[in-house]
């Protein structure tokens, strides 16, 4: 096994009798990394997940995570191992404080380290004026940041999210994603499970679709739409409606272009490599115009819908 | 180590805060005060000149109306307490969310049930040892008569037994605990295998025994003891005869004995029974002991293979 990833499985399956929940899965993540796990619910995210976190045991396969087996040293994993469930839950007679005093502690935190630590996480997630309420009393996008908060505590090298936006409101999906993605900036290797594309689009850095326990694709966002629904092609939009014959032909006249189509007020070059700095070249010595070129962007819902649609008969 | 200590630290602080310590608290407190008052009642028509051991009759006198004495007050009392520490171990920290969050941190799964069970432990032993050494405590003052070493190692005997008694019902209720999802199932999974043990156990042992060896008016004296001894033999499958066996030949050292051929012969021969030495009480009480050390231990076994191997969802 390679030390250089974080986070890796070679032919990793879960079998529950017959039924396959994860099947030879392969997966590598690097240091820094923001992976996002999307798929369908039973697409074997989650079990994957506690594969990772040594919940429970492969059928088969090998997982590594910071060069450890989770099922064999589980205490080494989970030392540098955050991990947020899907339905978190917090000791509801104890506050915020108390409940993340007791994650610290098992964490082998001695007081002193304890108290600073918790007061600024407080601070951080936005629970300052609410620590030492009962967490009772929490709204369920409040115990989700109190969640992340649990999750930091440990300073963890990797930070696995487990569905993190499920179940609360735009303003708190956009408090907890903030969240997540400034533990990324930390230099903390996240990974997220979810079914909420845009989310994860939002600050995934590379994507693994799941499908029936296999993971069908992976990549960034921007490669996989690319592959998936330009048969590897790109889309350079010039926000110029009409163009001159002349200058027609002279883009023509670029390698790899495949096709030229002007719509009402922008024109679409097709082409099989990135070539948008030099249309911008060609477009400023034919017209004397400076335009901007464009790189049409996936949205990751359609690269999700049109690969659901099609492996679905 | 360190997730031990601090599992065991928040459940033992958990166990003291709840509401459901402080009414067992009171529940056994008030009950134990009763059987005293009882006790102190009633004490002087049963002890003669003749009688050794005044102090221990102390817990074992019950009312002439009232059949209510403290060892079978501790009898009922100690399976509640241990049910009601143990019953929702597992299953309350999977349902609320905590299961995943708390093993996710650097501890061993080990130490989540050890810490409960030792908790569990640490509250019966608690329990048992406030409530014996205020009837102790009452005792003496109400009938002034000290106690001699023996009955004072009879006693730390019988609290022993107490504890381990209540070991065996705190590990039956974790195991319930990790088998059953819902906290209303295991919670009645082990009150009804109290009552079981509690009211039919006898009953069953006797048909059993009866199917056995057939006893009548007319049956021989070997028939009867035969009777008795097989239903004994059963009877010792539940614990409950187990504890109340041990408490008798530790608390009643004349009546010790648990061989029915002996009590048999003492009645028969018109021999006046002596006391035994606590040694020999111990040496009587040692198969009780550890039918009661092997069940407490199985239970907790099958808990914890269990939740070693279980898998760990949120949902």
């Amino acid at each position: 096994m390679n030390n250089k990833f974080v986070i890796e499985t070679r032919d990793l399956t879960k079998a529950y009798g017959k039924f396959i929940a994860v099947d030879k899965l392969n997966l590598q993540i690097v240091e820094g990394e923001v992976f996002g796990f999307l798929g369908p619910n039973g697409a074997g995210k989650t079990t994957t997940i506690l594969m990772l976190m040594g919940f429970c045991e492969p059928t088969s396969g090998i997982v590594r995570v910071n060069g450890y087996d989770p099922a064999r040293e589980p205490i080494k994993v989970k030392k540098n191992v955050g991990y947020m469930p899907e339905k978190i839950g917090f000791y509801d007679d104890m506050t915020a404080r108390e409940n993340l005093e007791y994650t610290g502690r098992l964490n082998g935190l001695n007081s002193g380290e304890l108290k600073s630590r918790i007061d600024s996480l407080l601070e951080v997630v936005g629970l300052k004026d609410k620590s030492d309420q009962l967490v009772s009393k929490f709204s369920h996008g409040m115990k989700q940041r109190l969640g992340i908060a649990d999750v930091m505590i440990k300073e963890p090298k990797v930070a696995i999210f487990d569905e993190p936006t499920s179940g609360i409101d735009p303003e708190g999906t956009d408090q907890v994603l903030n969240l997540i993605q400034e533990m990324a900036r930390q230099k903390v290797t996240v990974l997220i499970s979810s079914h909420q594309l845009h989310q994860v689009q939002k600050i995934c850095s590379r994507v693994g679709i799941f499908s029936q326990g296999k993971m069908v694709a992976s990549g960034s966002v921007e490669n996989l739409g690319r592959a998936l629904l330009r048969e590897g092609q790109f889309n350079i939009i010039i926000p110029i409606a009409q163009l001159t014959d002349k200058l027609k032909a002279a883009i023509n006249a670029l390698p790899s272009i495949i096709d030229i189509t002007s719509r009402d007020n922008s024109t679409t070059v097709v082409c099989n490599e990135n070539i948008s700095d030099q249309l911008e070249e060609v477009v400023l010595k034919e017209t004397g115009l400076r335009v901007k070129m464009k790189v049409e962007e996936f949205e990751l819902e359609e690269i999700y819908m049109k690969y659901f649609k099609e492996s679905q008969p | 180590m360190t997730g031990l200590l601090e599992v065991f630290r928040k459940e033992i602080s958990d166990n003291f805060n709840s509401k459901r310590f402080i009414i067992l608290f009171l529940l056994v407190y008030i009950a134990g005060i009763a059987s005293i008052y009882i006790a102190a009642q009633n004490i002087r028509s049963s002890v003669d000149e003749n009688t050794r051991y005044i102090f221990l009759n102390l817990f074992i006198v019950s009312g002439k109306d009232l059949p209510f004495s403290f060892p079978l007050f501790m009898s009922i009392f100690i399976p509640i307490i241990g049910i009601a520490l143990g019953f929702d171990a597992v299953n309350s920290e999977r349902t609320s969310g905590n299961l995943s969050r708390l093993l996710a941190q650097p501890i061993y799964r080990d130490d989540v049930i050890h810490g409960k069970f030792l908790a569990g432990l640490v509250v019966i032993a608690i329990m048992v040892i406030s409530i014996v050494a205020l009837v102790a405590g009452l005792g003496l003052r109400m009938i002034g008569v000290p106690p001699e070493a023996e009955e004072v190692l009879r006693v730390f005997a019988f609290i022993f037994v107490s504890i381990l008694y209540g070991a065996f019902w705190l590990s039956l209720a974790i195991l319930f605990s990790v088998l059953f999802k819902k906290t209303a199932t295991s919670a009645l999974t082990s009150i009804a295998i109290w009552i079981f043990f509690f009211l039919f156990m006898s009953l069953i042992a006797g048909l059993v025994a009866n199917a056995i060896v057939p006893v009548n008016e007319s049956s021989t004296f070997e028939d009867v003891v035969k009777f008795d001894t097989v239903y004994r033999m059963i009877n010792r499958i539940n614990p409950g005869t187990l504890y109340s066996e041990s408490i008798q030949a530790l608390l009643l050292p004349v009546m010790g004995s648990s061989s029915p051929t002996m009590m048999m012969i003492g009645i028969y021969s018109g021999l006046k029974p002596t006391p035994l030495p606590i040694a020999q009480s111990l040496l009587i009480v040692w198969p009780q002991l550890v039918g009661l050390l092997a069940l407490t231990a199985l239970c907790f076994i099958i808990g914890y293979v269990k939740f070693m191997r279980e898998e760990i969802r949120s949902t």
